[in-house]
């Protein structure tokens, strides 16, 4: 038992050695105490994964965290078929980046603390993922999210880095709030936090009702949505989505692990877990689905006129996770942490390369100014090249099988799902075509950038380069864990093992109209291709005459449809504003200072007036003395 | 025989007087005196009675009263000795440093 607590463990311990002795002794090595400890949680996780698959499920109750009357709370760890494949993505992925980081962040003064970071941040995700009750869950939810704030403003000199740290953050608080009350919901509905118990019960309070501001509203689907609420903070889906392009104010390899691989799927994993819960409630179904499927659209279509590298693919990422709910949303949860899986690699790989190139260039992220880098950056434009056609879904690639599984099952799945599936091709499309502009604007053309830059430009060292090698391996090879049953019978090995935890979505469609899907998403994958060949490679002019002819539509997409200003305008400004004149100015300056300078201005006005009593005169106390004496002699005398 | 009441009399005079002493005077020696004059008519009247009820307490009593008299006679002109070493006066309505 002792090695499956231990996977957590390790980068925890490496955090605190890390954080108490960086600064002055380890400095420049921390990565020796970090990269080890996330290798050893890898092992250790392929031996859990290696169990699981032989049949068995962990459960490990540790330590009593919290025992009050009926109220237990466990630290235990659930290992189960979706943990297993959670623990395998987070930890290899993991190790990758913690090597390539050692290349990356090389020189930086803060060494020790980004690998610190990177190990707390670790341990969190893999509470998150192996918590076998709701509040450990929660505990990793929050863990991560400090980690998120602490690795985007960790360049904290530079103020914008230090303002999406604070945004991210605080766009989470929204999300997590919704995540909070569904927690203490789940545990008053069901009297336990435990899973097992949870889900369990699950089914027992079908169509009851809670009433909520004078309306009756179905409890189950309260609580998916209250969960799925925090999803959307977590995994940057509309409305919350705000955080992530912002985010990549950080560090590349924190982009590639926390903001791409692992930590915004948690939205995902979560939903996929509760999958007792959702199944129940068709409204939450929908909601979550139809929230993916427009979000995938909405950061698509921004991310077609976006000139910063890390932010098209950030915006490929929201897009990405978009699908992902859609998957869950039509039920097709397997689907859907299928395509977290496989997307893991290729958009760890994604942003990985374009760490490689800004780190050639000298941190320039415009694309405009980048070009010709193919000749340059050999190793760095292959595994590009194999990551974009994973992720347009070329087929023979990761992200054929798993883009491909999803939108089938959203067109087998009924009317809506046909309205999503159309959605998502449209999406394929959009993909296909900003992949390709960001490979051809980068790597194919000539060189735009100044002449200094020209000069320095190499590939980037082993370190950085052998890490991009073994996620291209994964981003080809990943999506062969489930093939569908048309190509290759018992080929969804990954919907198989998942079957016990996700379910096994049942759609209806005949294989004529699957292999049309399958045509139509690899049609559309060449047709993105083919628009940004004609529009970047060909006729270069093109981009520039589109821009003039459709200037509102591209002044919206580029301004991401204005959505940080409509912010700014509806809940920014008047919380300041709000902050300034009614907290500050009035609760402040007139509640709070009014009764700290209040009661000694108050004292001071009655002391003033009574200490005149005190003339000094010894005959006047006297005269007061013998009066009151007389007074007391007369009671007595006469009244008693 | 003298009554009883006559002692009582000269008693309620002497602490009168002391009384209206206290008050009126303005030199603090004066003070000193009428504050004399009180504690002694209350000597006069403890001596009258104890001797009208036949028992001692009351006498006994009286050589507490004159002990402390005579030790707050002596504070009390050290007290007065010293401050007119650093103001020189004794004059009551001069001296008032306690004025609130």
């Amino acid at each position: 038992m002792l090695k499956y607590i231990l996977i957590p463990l390790l980068p925890l311990i490496a955090f605190i050695i890390n954080i108490l002795f960086g600064r002055n002794f380890i400095k420049d090595k921390a990565h020796w105490i970090a990269v080890p400890a996330v290798a050893c949680s890898f092992i250790l996780a392929l031996s859990a994964f290696m169990n699981v698959a032989s049949g068995n499920v962990i459960n490990i109750n540790v330590y009593n965290w919290i025992v009050s009357g009926t109220f237990t709370v466990t630290i235990g760890f659930l290992i189960d078929q979706l943990t297993a494949i959670m623990l395998i993505v987070v930890t290899s992925i993991s190790t990758l980046i913690f090597i390539y980081s050692i290349g990356y962040m090389h020189g930086d003064k803060g060494y020790y603390r980004f690998f610190s970071y990177l190990s707390l941040f670790v341990f969190s995700m893999l509470i998150l993922v192996m918590a076998n009750n709701f509040l450990l869950l929660y505990f990793g939810w929050e863990a991560v999210g400090l980690c998120s704030y602490f690795l985007i403003g960790f360049w904290y000199e530079k103020k914008s880095a230090a303002n999406a740290g604070k945004k991210a953050f605080i766009v989470n608080r929204f999300g997590d709030f919704g995540f909070g009350l569904g927690v203490i919901l789940v545990f008053l509905t069901y009297g336990s936090l435990e899973y097992t118990q949870v889900f369990s019960d699950a089914g027992s309070i079908a169509g009851q009702t809670i009433n909520i501001f004078g309306s009756d509203v179905d409890l189950i689907t309260l609580i998916c949505l209250l969960l799925f609420c925090g999803a959307v903070g977590k995994s940057a889906q509309m409305p919350l989505h705000v955080w992530l392009p912002d985010a990549m104010e950080g560090p590349t390899p924190v982009s590639a692990l926390i903001h791409a691989a692992t930590m915004v799927t948690a939205g995902v994993f979560l939903v996929a877990r509760c999958n007792p819960l959702f199944s129940l409630s068709h409204t939450a179904m929908n909601t979550v689905a139809i929230v993916g499927g427009v979000t995938s659209i909405f950061a698509a279509s921004i991310g077609l006129v976006q000139n910063d590298i890390k932010r098209v693919i950030a915006y490929s990422t929201v897009s990405q996770l978009g699908y992902m709910f859609l998957a869950l949303g039509v039920g097709a949860y397997s689907a859907g942490i299928f395509h977290l899986y496989t997307h893991a690699y290729f958009k760890a790989l994604l942003f990985l390369g374009s760490g490689s190139v800004i780190h050639a260039l000298g941190n320039e992220q415009n694309m405009q100014k980048m070009g010709g880098l193919k000749k340059y950056m050999p190793v760095t434009y292959a595994v590009f090249v194999i990551a974009t056609l994973s992720i347009t879904g070329i087929p023979g690639l990761s992200g054929f099988f798993s883009k491909d599984e999803i939108l089938w099952r959203a067109y087998s799945s009924g009317e809506l799902g046909k309205v999503l599936w159309l959605l998502g091709t449209i999406v394929a499309l959009m993909t296909a075509f900003y992949s390709w502009r960001l490979i051809f604007l980068t790597f194919h053309g000539k060189f735009r950038g100044t002449h200094e830059q020209e000069h320095h430009l190499h590939e980037s060292p082993k370190v950085i380069t052998v890490p991009l090698m073994f996620l291209a391996f994964g981003a080809i090879f990943a999506g062969y864990a489930g093939i569908p049953p048309l190509i290759l019978e018992h080929g969804d090995k990954i919907g198989e093992f998942l079957g016990p935890v996700l379910g096994h979505p049942h759609g209806e469609g005949s294989h004529l109209e699957e292999i049309m899907v399958m045509m139509t998403s690899v049609l559309v994958a060449v047709g993105g291709w083919y628009g940004a060949y004609i529009m970047y490679v060909k006729k270069p002019d093109m981009p520039l005459e589109a821009v003039s002819k459709f200037t509102p539509l591209y002044n919206l997409l580029f301004n991401k449809y204005y959505v940080d200003e409509i912010y700014d305008k509806v809940f920014v400004k008047p919380t300041l504003k709000m902050s300034d004149k009614v907290v500050l100015g009035f609760f402040d300056v007139k509640i709070i200072e009014g009764i700290v300078n209040g009661v000694p201005n108050l004292v001071g006005a009655f002391s003033k007036k009574f200490r005149e009593i005190q003339t000094g005169m010894l005959s006047n106390y006297g005269l007061v003395m013998a009066l009151g004496a007389l007074c007391i002699i007369g009671y007595v005398i006469f009244l008693k | 025989m003298v009554p009883l009441s006559w002692y009582i009399l000269l008693s309620a005079v002497m602490f009168s007087i002391g009384v209206f002493g206290f008050l009126s005077r303005r030199n603090l020696i004066l003070i000193f005196l009428s504050l004399e004059l009180m504690l002694n008519s209350v000597n006069i009247s403890l001596v009258a009675f104890s001797h009208y009820l036949q028992s001692m307490r009351g006498q006994i009593l009286v050589f507490f009263i004159i002990t402390v008299a005579a030790a707050e006679a002596a504070i009390g002109l050290a007290i007065l000795i010293a401050f007119y070493r650093n103001n020189p006066t004794i004059k009551v309505d001069e001296i008032n440093l306690m004025k609130g």
